[in-house]
């Protein structure tokens, strides 16, 4: 299945879909906590990035920080915003770590988004890179950063140019203290990492290196480098404009603001949707029109885990929220299993894909991945050799936590959930007993059995 | 004070001669790369550095403690998701 970008995919909390909010520019530029969309204010009105005007006509103009850059750094402390790339790491813990280093800092701008099964980074670079911008500038100035980057992956050239036209207009308007250097990488898996980013920035390839130093003690230019995800510089910009208070106003106690999701498979409007954090899995599924008859979700990503949907319905989707069931939002991917899909089998495609996207450096996660893959290949298919599963299960107490990054370690927390969920498919193709869907696939001549997108891998060597 | 082995995951291409000299502590994988024990006790330590020593690759390092990765006032927990950001 290709995963275009398709205009018809942007839902938004708040939309009932059939027509435009009454006032599209509130009066005090001040979008309501809980029923108006934030950062994707108005992304059903163009199809096309929101020019600068456009831009400040919906949140105001570029904040100036009468207090200084410390009055920033407590907003973001008290508004308790966490990064949106997947770690869901304290923001303010990071940005002060940065500013109390003595060389001045460098800002990074993750617009990778590696994750095959998310397309929130797109979509917002695509829809608001003036948020985005804003919040790049905004956290240099508070970090006291002479330097900013913004990584975004070769293989969305067209996302590169509407950036680059959006940084064009902040230079004519004169906004910025601060210029942003556009740069394109290679588009691994692994190449998203933040120590990837500072190697490559460095010079040196797109693959993850050994740390410490982590980048915030030495990064790019072997200065304190920042580096968040785009939308969580996104929600600084307007942390920045409206205050902490407002920002929580939105989510829970434990998870504050909104968040941008992604939700494909099962639903009838697959999409990026913007929620309240918190929300409950099953109310976000439901927002893309979750499908009758799907049973079971993978959560987070590739780097995720599956799960019965009966069993965490309820549960909100936030790291807090997750926890009790060993699972964790990620970058807010959910992918709905369709009913006539076999989840071992997508599983299986999962592991092959991230068994080939690792950098191909570190022993247990070169031939682990492979081996593990090919375990749940053999278990997919119904023609096991051997044993598959007890050797899975030896595998992934083997691998984990003994790659220089943790791609070794998401790779097997999948496989593992896959294995656990579809713990009664498992042992019935273990059997020489494959699912019926598998069957019904090959029937019907339709590619029943791969849902999710799974990207062509790249050319070997191809990491500068 | 505590010591522990620690392996550079990229550096090491499995020569396996550090499980060889400390078979104590170290155990081989299926694919020839070390599996290390949590802690070196004393009696241990010469033996080890003696492995460190070895190493074709220059991947095995005896240091005193693991390194505070982040402030130190954030949880392990804590510790452990900021590792993860994708």
């Amino acid at each position: 299945m290709s995963h275009a970008y398709a205009d018809d995919g942007y839902g938004s909390h708040g939309y009932s879909g059939d027509g435009y909010p009454v006032d599209p520019h509130p009066r005090d530029k001040r979008p309501d906590a809980r029923t108006t969309p934030r950062l994707t204010l108005d992304w059903q009105r163009a199809d096309c990035a929101a020019t600068l005007r456009e831009h400040s006509a919906r949140f105001g103009p570029l904040p100036r920080h009468a207090g200084g850059r410390s009055d920033l750094l407590d907003q973001v402390e008290a508004s308790r915003l966490t990064g949106r790339g997947g770690a869901g790491f304290p923001t303010a813990t990071k940005m002060r770590a940065v500013a109390a280093r003595r060389r001045s800092a460098v800002v990074v701008a993750n617009g990778m988004e590696s994750e095959p099964a998310s397309e929130k980074d797109k979509a917002l670079l695509a829809r608001a890179p003036h948020l985005v911008l804003d919040g790049i500038s905004l956290a240099a100035e508070a970090v006291g950063a002479a330097e900013a980057h913004i990584c975004l992956p070769r293989t969305r050239g067209w996302l590169v140019d509407a950036v680059l036209a959006a940084i064009g207009e902040r230079q004519q308007a004169g906004i910025d203290q601060i210029s942003v250097a556009v740069h394109e990488l290679p588009h691994h898996y692994v190449s998203s990492e933040e120590t990837s980013l500072v190697h490559w920035l460095n010079g040196g390839e797109a693959k993850p290196t050994t740390t410490p130093p982590r980048p915030f003690e030495r990064g790019v230019g072997k200065r304190p480098t920042l580096i968040d995800n785009v939308e969580t510089l996104a929600h600084v910009a307007l942390i920045a404009r409206f205050g902490a208070d407002w920002f929580r106003e939105a989510g829970t106690r434990e998870a504050s603001g909104t968040m941008l999701t992604t939700v494909t498979g099962a639903v009838s409007r697959p999409g990026v949707y913007e929620v309240a954090a918190g929300t409950a899995v099953g109310d976000v599924l439901e927002l893309a029109g979750l499908q009758a008859g799907a049973e079971a979700v993978l959560i987070g990503g590739y780097f995720g885990t599956w799960h019965d949907i009966a069993a965490v319905d309820g549960r909100p989707f936030t790291a807090g929220g997750l926890r009790p069931v060993g699972a964790s939002p990620g970058a807010g991917v959910l992918f709905a299993l369709p009913a006539e899909a076999c989840g071992l089998a997508e599983a299986a495609r999962i592991a092959r894909y991230l068994a080939s996207q690792g950098a191909q450096q570190c022993g247990p996660c070169l031939f682990g991945l492979p081996a593990i893959a090919d375990d749940l290949g053999q278990l997919a298919a119904g023609r096991p050799e051997g044993d598959p599963l007890s050797r899975m299960q030896r595998r992934f107490g083997v691998i984990t936590g003994r790659g220089a990054c943790h791609h070794p370690d998401g790779a097997v927390r999948m496989a593992a959930s896959a294995v656990r969920t579809f713990q009664a498919d498992a042992h019935a193709h273990a059997q020489r007993r494959p699912c019926l869907s598998a069957y019904s696939g090959r029937q019907h001549g339709r590619q029943q059995t791969a849902m999710l997108p799974v990207p062509r891998p790249f050319a070997e060597g191809d990491w500068r | 004070m505590t010591m522990t082995l620690q392996v550079d995951p990229i550096a090491c291409t499995g020569h396996g001669l550090c499980a060889d000299l400390l078979p104590e502590l170290i155990e081989l994988d299926e694919w020839g790369y070390p599996i290390l024990a949590d802690s070196v006790p004393p009696d241990l330590v010469a033996h080890a550095r003696r492995a460190v020593s070895a190493c074709p690759a220059l991947a095995l390092r005896l240091v005193r403690r693991q390194h505070q990765l982040v402030p130190r006032h954030q949880s392990s927990a804590r510790r452990a998701r900021y590792e993860g950001d994708r």
